[in-house]
């Protein structure tokens, strides 16, 4: 019984095996960073680091959409096909209709949250399972992106700031020997704000609870499907925010494109240590789980590995970081 | 009778707890040994070392004397010991059959294709050794709790167990349920089979245990003979200290307000016309047999379930309740008689549990939580209600079954619920965290509010009510006053409707309110 726990240890348990995890994987990734370097010069010239963030930003931001979901016990295909989608979206509205430049951020990002709030209405209300709920969304996105572009890329000449969403730098303005671009900024912002809101606020502690126990959370009186909802919502307006940095990047909506980004964004989610059980789960762990996988992409591509081999060293790094986490919670 | 099992001085650690200090156990052949302690006094981790599950850290272990090193339950199967889990641990959508062989299923067409036949037969064979009347081809998930545990201790039996570990078999049991098992308890006795029974019923070890080890803390207490020792004995070996049995006298509620009121409460076979009121102060038992639908009830109350007919009153005034949460904002507060499926989210911490149902009382602008209040509100009931923790960052699941319920009602007593509906509030309870839930019913009640304690334990209705609602077969058969006799009870829980014509013919007497 209680007499025998010692007090230190127990109280900070499950943080702690969090973090210990964590912190597997930030030593997974330096000690990729350390012999990539030792591998080739180049790995650590800025240019290239930059790079490597760079392409991080895109599947960083679609990894943490999708740690929210996951989460709560669900699971969500559709964020690669919907980021596609709130391109398209953002595309109608800037060069299509000529429309400001916020408006057509706000259009890509309300695109998201309302395809969310769609997919989180067929989970909670209709109770289709989320596998399903969200394999019907991610076709039925990849369809209406085509539809609506007339299956041609859509370019954003018109709107000479887009480029600048992703690839201008706001803090090489200020710091001009620090040129690292916006879409990088972005995603740590988006990242710090996914933080703060799954630790700190209430819409956060119900995602953790709905993943733990959701049937206590329902007979605790909570309106379990409004919150869930809200989570998938949330994780479609994030994807929107990716959906403007890959077309920024590209400075075009290319309505094929997205199919496959789901599965590199649940990827990251699983190196980075979250539960696909649910209850479980940090951005910081998914964000460093982005950046192993780009850190390895990059670093094989410098090696002159060919990029089948990359595709399958990337599967055996997930299932290496899945079982690590089974060996620590058999050692618990 | 020779010692076919003898655990010495076992030791085992977990991150930062002790588990097992000392640990003993002798187990003869052809004896039911049963092993007591409380909650967390380390019974199942003990068993769970025996059958393989655990490793031991420090100790001993001698089958027929030898000592052997278990390092996996299929060792433990083929040593010949068996566990059946609390948590009954069988695969719903196969058959009894394929349950018991599962693994080793007989095999024909060089080993490629599946026996049916033979392991029907074998498990046919099986169920005729223990006189039972099961058909090994019904899907386990048709069978009740009481057949499912029947299959379990065929499967163990299979295994030609000489020891067989019983942990809590009794708890979702009925009265001829619990004969049947022990019927069968006495059959594998007989048999030299020596059995390990966990359970925290102090009338079933009277029953059917030749001796007693009590545990306490992790720690080996003693081994006493069971038929001699006076029950009194046990439970204060148990705690550490003897236990006061005082009944309070019953307080007359007829002329407190009402505060809540059910009228005409249905839903299909399972609740049939239920009607009934509690008052202000007042504790109204609700007894009857398993599957007399008196947790149908609560749950449809509480808007867990959906209902066919029925009204709900709160001081006099209809509420509508469809989901749980208009039962809170309604002031009802349901507390489940299984608390890890339905009553916590055991991976969260202490703090996140209490305030579960309040959260957005700790919520400021933007969706922000406010931690420290949070803090603050389960620090205060952690000492109210002397919840064993650690800390309020402890994780629910670490702590003990007693603490876990104090835990669900932490949660409503901060929601400030009027009426608690309590299911089996001491299911799994060891006998000294009994009498504190009694206490504390007792003193939620002192405080006005209205509450429901439904359990399938007489003494326990009996001790608690100031009023008893008796069930049978979805009907309320009578409201009976405090203090009743345990044969009026069951009279009214056994007072079957005529299964032909059921609702018109007899009215049930209803307990309807004064």
């Amino acid at each position: 019984m209680s007499a025998t726990v010692s007090t230190s240890n127990v109280s900070s348990g499950r943080r702690f095996s969090g973090a210990q995890h964590r912190l597997l994987a930030f030593g997974s990734l330096i000690a990729l960073i350390v012999v990539f370097s030792l591998a080739s010069p180049n790995f650590l010239q800025t240019s290239n680091i930059i790079a490597i963030l760079q392409a991080t930003s895109v599947n960083g931001v679609l990894a943490i959409a999708a740690t929210l979901v996951i989460i709560t016990g669900g699971i969500d295909l559709s964020v690669g096909t919907l980021m596609t989608f709130c391109a398209v979206i953002a595309g109608v509205v800037l060069t299509f209709w000529g429309m400001p430049l916020p408006l057509g951020v706000l259009a890509a990002i309300l695109a998201g949250a309302a395809s969310g709030l769609v997919s989180g209405t067929f989970i909670a209300e209709l109770k289709i399972p989320p596998f399903i709920a969200t394999l019907g969304m991610m076709l039925i996105l990849k369809g209406l992106s085509l539809v609506i572009s007339g299956t041609r890329p859509i370019y954003f000449n018109s709107t000479p700031g887009f480029t600048e969403i992703s690839q201008g730098s706001l803090i090489g303005a200020v710091i001009p020997s620090l040129p690292i671009p916006n879409g990088v900024l972005i995603l740590f912002l988006v990242a710090a704000a996914a933080s703060f809101i799954l630790e700190r606020t209430i819409l956060g502690r119900f995602t953790f609870a709905l993943g733990s126990n959701e049937e206590a959370v329902r007979l605790s009186g909570v309106n379990t499907d409004r919150w869930k909802i809200a989570v998938y919502a949330l994780a479609g307006g994030i994807c929107g925010i990716a959906g403007l940095l890959i077309a920024s990047r590209l400075n075009s909506a290319q309505p094929a494109l997205g199919q496959g980004y789901e599965l590199d964004a649940i990827a990251a989610v699983v190196i980075g240590g979250t539960s696909l059980s649910g209850g479980r789960g940090t951005i910081i762990g998914t964000l460093i789980g982005a950046l192993i996988m780009s850190v390895l992409a990059n670093g094989l591509r410098i090696l002159s590995v060919a990029q089948e081999w990359q595709t399958v060293v990337t599967g055996l790094i997930i299932i290496l970081a899945v079982y690590t986490d089974i060996l620590r919670r058999r050692g618990l | 009778m020779s010692a076919l099992v003898v655990m010495k001085d076992i030791e085992k650690s977990f991150p930062g707890v002790r588990a097992l200090h000392n640990a003993q156990l002798e187990l003869r052949s052809g004896e039911v040994h049963a092993l007591m302690g409380e909650n967390g006094a380390g019974k199942s981790t003990l068993m769970k070392i025996l059958s393989g599950i655990y490793r031991r850290d420090g100790g001993e272990i001698l089958l027929d004397g030898k000592p052997v090193e278990i390092t996996s339950p299929r060792q433990a199967q083929e040593l010949g010991i068996g566990i059946i889990h609390q948590e009954l641990s069988l695969m719903p959508h196969l058959t009894a059959a394929q349950n018991i062989f599962i693994g080793r299923e007989p095999r024909r067409g060089m080993g490629i294709l599946l026996d049916e036949a033979r392991l029907n037969a074998q498990a046919a064979e099986i169920f005729a050794s223990m006189h039972l009347k099961l058909d090994p081809r019904t899907p386990v998930e048709r069978l009740t709790i009481a057949r499912q545990q029947m299959v379990e201790i065929a499967k163990a039996l299979s295994h030609r167990s000489r020891v067989l570990i019983m942990d809590e078999p009794t708890a979702a049991l009925n009265d001829a349920e619990i004969n049947e098992l022990f019927a069968i308890i006495a059959r594998l006795k007989a048999e030299g089979v020596g059995i390990v029974y966990i359970s925290h019923k102090m009338d079933e070890l009277k029953r059917i245990a030749d001796r007693v080890t009590v545990m306490r803390d992790g720690e080996y207490i003693g081994t006493v003979p069971a038929a001699e020792t006076p029950v009194e004995k046990i439970i204060a070996m148990m705690v550490g200290r003897a236990l006061s049995d005082e009944r309070a006298t019953i307080a007359d509620h007829a002329e407190s307000p009402v505060v809540l009121e059910v009228r005409g409460l249905r839903r299909g076979n399972e609740i049939r016309d239920v009607g009934f009121s509690v008052r202000k102060g007042e504790i109204l038992g609700f007894a009857g047999l398993m599957g007399a639908g008196r947790t149908e009830v609560a749950r449809a109350i509480f808007g867990a379930d959906r209902i066919d007919a029925g009204e709900v009153f709160m001081h006099g005034r209809k509420v509508d309740i469809r989901k749980p949460q208009d039962a809170v904002r309604a002031g009802i507060g349901y507390l489940s008689e299984d608390r890890k499926h339905f009553g916590l989210a055991t991976g969260m911490d202490v703090r996140n549990n209490v305030v579960m149902a309040s959260l957005s009382r700790f919520t400021g602008t933007g969706g922000l939580l406010k931690e420290a209040a949070m803090h603050e509100a389960a620090v205060r009931y952690i000492d109210q209600l002397a919840i064993k923790t650690p800390s309020d960052r402890q994780e629910a699941r670490l702590l003990s079954g007693g603490n876990q319920q104090k835990i669900v009602i932490a949660k409503w007593l901060l929601r400030d619920c009027e009426v608690l509906i309590f299911d089996e509030p001491t299911r799994g309870i060891d006998v000294g965290a009994k009498n504190e839930i009694y206490k504390l019913l007792n003193a939620l009640a002192g405080q006005g509010r209205a509450i429901i304690v439904i359990s399938s334990e007489l003494p326990e209705i009996l001790r608690l009510s100031h009023r008893i609602a008796v069930m049978c077969e979805g009907r309320l058969t009578g409201i009976l006053p405090g203090g009743a006799s345990q044969e009026e009870i069951m009279h009214l829980a056994t007072l079957r409707g005529d299964a032909l014509n059921d609702n018109e013919k007899r009215k049930p007497a209803k307990g309807a309110p004064k």
